[in-house]
């Protein structure tokens, strides 16, 4: 029996799925013609699902929205923390699409499912973060991954478009099936695949079963793998390379986020009484990813190769507040994310508005005098590397210090001190890129900007960058009450 | 049930399925000729874990797992589509569908 109370709950899932079968339907109806149409409905889906999300009505329907809901049983749950990670993604995902319409015009692959898959990847991601049971945070995972499998081999006849799809799905699908590897051990040994009644089983009995701990490390691998944490990142510079620039734009906004999210709530949830065996996990993986992306970007010279080291990077920084759990962690974790997601969409956006002779430029020898030829688009990319970097007083150092502040408060000392370093040595390529832009001499003229979708998220990322920093306390709020939404 | 020889029990399946997991995890990594042997893999690794689940449900006394299962199956059958298509796509572009071919990007 389906009752009203789940189906209140799960209303701005109905609405984004309802909207995404119907633009489905008009795509395959109308063809590549009604292309941008279906994107402004893809934005005000977004829109609608927000709105429907924060509805007082519903909220007041849901005891006001302060304590955790749970919709069909234990399937679904909706609660303050959940809530923020959606609004993040449905920001991100509008974004996206914004990002999307001048690129796929002037190459030629104008598709009208572009904002279709990303509808749906964004629904598997909004399952993902109010996933409470071992089945629908699976179902969630492969929703959002089946879409962004062909997202990144979406320009169908450019080959490194397709060995990015191809690529992608491989790793994708060996992550999937070690997840699901992980859940059926931990099934197996609990009896059950419900969060709250797995963390009740664990805490009754058997801390020290090996099959508990190897189905948590089979999962916390999997999530990783989705994270792109090191050891498991190989896929992400080169997907980020092949797929289109606006794809892999999303891939480093909301996937990031959803899966953030899910392994905050698989952590604290179901696995809260094995925190002293996953912490060691988390912070290895941290601390490899912050030096790894630190120092193989140093290396690069593609720029979207380098935005991928530099989400690893950042990757690294959000999984030390995740180690570092309880409210500080999970509210510094959120002030990242958010910080993050906008800072790396706005840093792409700069890579789309710039074309030589009609052919899109990738690498980061190509900024040299940016300054010079197009100086308002080098002041947004100054701030946003400057960002990126850590460099007071902009919003990526305060998400850093955030971050380092509730490490130290844990007593995490080493951690910090590796973070700092770390985020020294990948300040250097976010810094030469200044230089080249200011220093160098321009190598020939750009085209004309793209329309005003990419420059209106390029202008909003650079003036959240300065804005968050001046006005923080509306962020701060919201992901205070996030984290307390989550734990007590 | 016990005939005199052994009894098949819990353990035995998971044995299985852990012999068919890492058969299918070291043949996505060993292999270098071929994608569709990738494909093959992954659906060496599900069905390992379905043995799994299966398995512990009976265990358990629950029907959890047979449905995990199930929703395993469906998605399966869905990510071996979607793997097939760009599979296509990619030999369309490429001409061949050798993992050591695929490696346009690197670093």
């Amino acid at each position: 029996m389906i009752d009203i109370q789940s189906l209140t709950i799960v209303m701005p899932e109905i609405t984004l799925a309802v909207v995404a079968f119907v633009c489905l339907i008009a795509a395959a109806a109308c063809g590549p013609r009604v292309t941008r149409h279906i994107g402004v409905l893809a934005i005000g889906a977004f829109a609608l699902a927000g709105g429907v999300l924060f509805c007082p009505e519903r909220l007041k329907h849901l005891l006001d929205g302060a304590l955790p809901v749970f919709a069909f049983g234990t399937q679904f749950v909706d609660d303050s923390f959940g809530r923020f990670g959606k609004a993040l993604i449905l920001t991100a995902a509008s974004l996206s699409v914004l990002l999307s319409w001048s690129y796929f015009e002037k190459t030629g692959d104008e598709k009208p499912e572009y904002p279709v898959l990303i509808m749906f990847a964004t629904l598997g991601m909004m399952l993902m973060v109010s996933a409470s049971d071992f089945i629908s945070l699976y179902v969630g995972i492969e929703l959002q991954s089946l879409a962004l499998y062909v997202l990144a081999a979406f320009k169908r006849d450019d080959i490194r478009s397709s060995e990015a799809g191809l690529k992608y799905f491989t790793l994708g699908a060996l992550s999937s099936g070690l997840l699901l590897y992980g859940i059926s051990l931990i099934y197996g040994y609990t009896g059950t695949t419900d969060f709250v009644s797995v963390s009740i089983a664990l805490r009754q009995h058997m801390l020290t079963n090996p099959g508990i701990v190897i189905g948590m490390v089979f999962v916390c691998a999997a999530l990783s793998f989705k994270v792109s944490g090191v050891p498991f990142h190989m896929w992400a510079p080169d997907v980020y390379e092949g797929a289109p620039t606006p794809v892999a734009a999303f891939f480093a906004s909301a996937p990031k986020i959803a899966a953030l999210i899910l392994f905050a709530r698989f952590l604290l949830t179901p696995m809260h009484a094995m925190a002293g065996q996953w912490h060691q996990i988390i912070v290895f993986v941290a601390l490899a990813s912050m030096l790894w992306g630190a120092f193989a970007g140093l290396a690069q010279t593609n720029f979207k190769r380098l935005l991928a080291y530099s989400s690893i990077a950042n990757i690294g920084f959000i999984l030390v507040a995740l180690s570092v759990g309880g409210r500080e962690g999970l509210q510094s974790m959120l002030v990242y994310l958010a910080i993050y997601a906008l800072n790396t969409l706005g840093a792409f956006a700069v890579l789309l508005c710039l074309r030589r002779d009609g052919k899109p430029v990738n690498d980061i020898a190509d900024f040299a005098g940016l300054g010079k030829t197009n100086p308002g688009l080098a002041l947004a990319m100054t701030v946003l590397m400057f960002s990126l970097a850590g460099v007071p007083p902009l919003a990526g150092f305060f998400a850093k210090y955030f971050v380092l502040l509730a490490a130290v408060d844990a007593g995490m000392l080493p951690v910090v001190v590796i973070g700092v370093l770390s985020s020294v040595v990948g300040a250097f390529y976010y810094l030469k890129i200044v230089k080249l832009i200011y220093v160098d001499e321009p190598q020939g003229a750009f085209d004309p900007l793209p329309d005003w979708g990419v420059r209106s998220v390029l202008a909003l990322s650079a003036l959240a960058m300065i804005g968050i920093t001046l006005a923080p306390s509306p962020l701060l709020d919201a992901t205070m009450k996030a984290a307390r939404g989550f734990i007590g | 049930m016990n005939t005199g020889l052994m009894t098949i029990g819990l353990p035995h399946f998971l044995v299985v399925a852990a012999l068919l997991f890492t058969i299918g995890v070291i043949g996505i990594f060993v292999n270098r000729r071929n994608v569709i042997v990738i494909l093959m893999a992954i659906e060496l690794i599900l069905l390992a874990v379905n043995i799994n689940f299966v398995a512990f449900s009976v265990y358990q006394h629950n029907l959890i797992g047979q449905v995990f299962t199930m929703i395993v199956l469906t998605v399966a059958a869905a990510e071996a589509a979607i793997g097939l298509a760009i599979l296509v796509v990619h030999f369309r572009n490429r001409g061949d569908i050798a993992v050591d071919h695929a490696n346009i990007m690197k670093g």
